[in-house]
């Protein structure tokens, strides 16, 4: 027997890994000392702690530790990153770039600085989800201040390419920015190789606690930002506010697995990930979105044509999973990453984004495929355009009642 | 979204789901709705010589709610005169399934697709009748 409802969600978040959390335990009680205590040893302990947790996380993506700064998740990373760049370095410019398939923490701080009087280039991806080297690059403007480009997108699982952005990036000057809160543990990162100088991460994604993050913030050449949280000038004052001993640990013990496990730990999920892959698309009209190889292995994102997206949700509910449709919205809004790669809104409201993890086991895949594809036939039963579709009606012809 | 436990019911056990054979005398067909409001909804009545509706079949393309009312509304014209049938209202069919705010539309679109039913049935029999088949339901996309 399998227990229901089944997770499929894992780029929504992850279960924190047992051993995680058995290491974060003591730092709540016992060893609950303020690491910024220099005065006696409950102190000192936690300091300790929290310099080893910084090491972990910098030897993930081969940084300095120096180079790391805790922060409350990915979220907090980007905003004091953009912010921060476009703040500091005001006098340069006003002008940013970023891709439209980007997570909200960076669009809507993109947003905001627009209404600060700063300029945004929001760039197309291509149809694959991925951006183009030459838009990119023409886009960048001697006044542009920063560059934002996401590792792992989030809905599609799609890779840029960030080592050739980057380098593009350095040769005009602009400071680049990653987000790579879908990237940790899932691809591997070399900091000391790519050309870019702010990087985001989160915990949570990698089978750490929520609620804890980092941003990487270069040091040679050295990057400035303008904090956005002002006090008692912890983090070399980029980021002022007590330092959460108990996360820190437990974002340091998951990196140090994901570190250690994640060559093992792909090659199983990938496994798992074709097998759904090959299940699913054994369903006519089934459309993955996204390029199918520059991707993590985790990420499966597919469209069914001619079945409603809401009712789809409901009809697999025993599947933990994301849709394209925000359906538990007042009004169905269809996912603005999956339009900016030019799908139309039915196929992106039917869409399904299945993440799998560390604990997704075989018999969870395979129930999942026999459950879609029941329910996938249940519902194209009942469906009119699906008939249509049978009798060879092409449904852009169709003139619809507007209602 | 929690669904009452009738729209449940109508989606798990949907009442008359399918289509007509095509020659089938006394046969109508309503369609309303369009796939980029996330709606469409087919309603098949079926009318015996005395104008009565003996059977009637949907095909529904939608969200929950909108296979529940498309459910509902082919239980309750059957074995209504074609007037009587245009008597159902969507407030009716909301009240039974209590359908939240966000889902009156579907409820509009069921009572459209009646109205657009029987519309087609007097066409095809000679009678005219005046209907807004689309008019009155919000399409939130």
């Amino acid at each position: 027997m399998i227990k229901r409802p089944i997770y499929l969600d894992y780029s929504a978040t992850t279960p924190v890994d047992p051993r995680v959390a058995e290491k974060m335990i003591p730092y709540l009680t016992e060893k609950f000392g303020n690491p910024a205590s220099r005065s006696h040893e409950f102190g000192w302990d936690a300091e300790k702690a929290v310099e080893e947790a910084r090491e972990q996380v910098a030897a993930l993506v081969n940084a300095d530790p120096r180079e790391i700064i805790w922060t409350s998740g990915a979220t907090e990373s980007n905003n004091l990153a953009i912010k921060g760049a476009a703040h500091f370095y005001k006098g340069k410019g006003k002008h940013l770039v970023t891709v439209m398939t980007e997570h909200k923490a960076v669009i809507d701080t993109m947003r905001h600085l627009e209404s600060e009087g700063y300029e945004v280039t929001y760039l197309m991806p291509e149809s694959s989800g991925l951006v183009d080297r030459e838009k990119f690059k023409a886009a960048l403007r001697p006044d542009t201040i920063l560059a934002s480009v996401m590792l792992v997108n989030n809905e599609i699982g799609v890779i840029q390419d960030i080592a050739s952005l980057g380098e593009i990036c350095r040769a005009r000057g602009v400071l680049f920015h990653v987000d790579a809160a879908q990237a940790t543990g899932k691809v591997t990162i070399d900091l000391a190789q790519l050309k870019v100088d702010l990087m985001s991460f989160s915990a949570h994604k990698t089978y750490g606690p929520k609620g804890i993050g980092a941003l990487y913030v270069q040091r040679k050449p050295r990057v400035r930002l303008e904090a956005q949280m002002h006090g008692g000038g912890h983090e070399r004052g980029l980021r002022s506010g007590t330092l959460a001993t108990h996360q820190i640990v437990g974002m340091g013990e998951a990196f140090r697995i994901a570190r250690e496990e994640m060559a093992t730990e792909n090659e199983r999920i990938r496994y798992l990930r074709d097998r759904l892959y090959q299940g699913l698309s054994q369903i006519e009209e089934a459309h993955v979105n996204g390029d199918m190889e520059q991707r993590v292995p985790h990420n499966l994102n597919i469209s069914f044509s001619f079945v409603e997206g809401e009712s789809l949700i409901m009809a697999i509910r025993e599947l933990a999973v994301s849709s394209g449709s925000a359906c538990t919205s007042a009004s169905l809004e269809p996912s603005y990453v999956l339009r900016a790669l030019g799908r139309s809104d039915e196929l992106a409201h039917s869409s399904i984004r299945f993440t799998i993890g560390r604990f997704t086991t075989e018999e969870e895949i395979d129930f999942a495929i026999d459950l879609v594809k029941a329910k996938i036939g249940r519902l194209r039963e009942m469906s009119p355009l699906w008939d249509m579709f049978k009798e060879g009606v092409d449904l852009s012809t169709v003139q619809w009642a507007a209602h | 979204m929690s669904y009452s436990t009738k729209v449940l019911d109508h989606y798990e056990n949907p009442r008359n789901v399918g289509t007509f054979g095509k020659d089938d005398e006394g046969v109508a067909t309503g369609m309303v709705g369009a796939p980029a409001c996330g709606d469409v909804m087919k309603l098949q009545i079926k009318v015996n010589k005395d104008g009565v509706i003996e059977d009637a079949k949907f095909k529904t393309y939608g969200c929950g709610s909108a296979i529940a009312s498309s459910s509902l509304v082919t239980e309750w014209v059957k074995g209504k005169t074609l007037d009587e049938a245009l008597t159902i209202k969507n407030t009716q069919i909301a009240e039974e399934l209590a359908l939240p705010p966000v889902k009156i539309h579907c409820s509009v679109l069921a009572e459209d697709a009646i109205k657009a039913a029987v519309a087609d049935y007097k066409a095809k029999h000679g009678a005219m009748v005046e209907t807004a088949a689309c008019k009155g339901s919000d399409c939130t996309v």
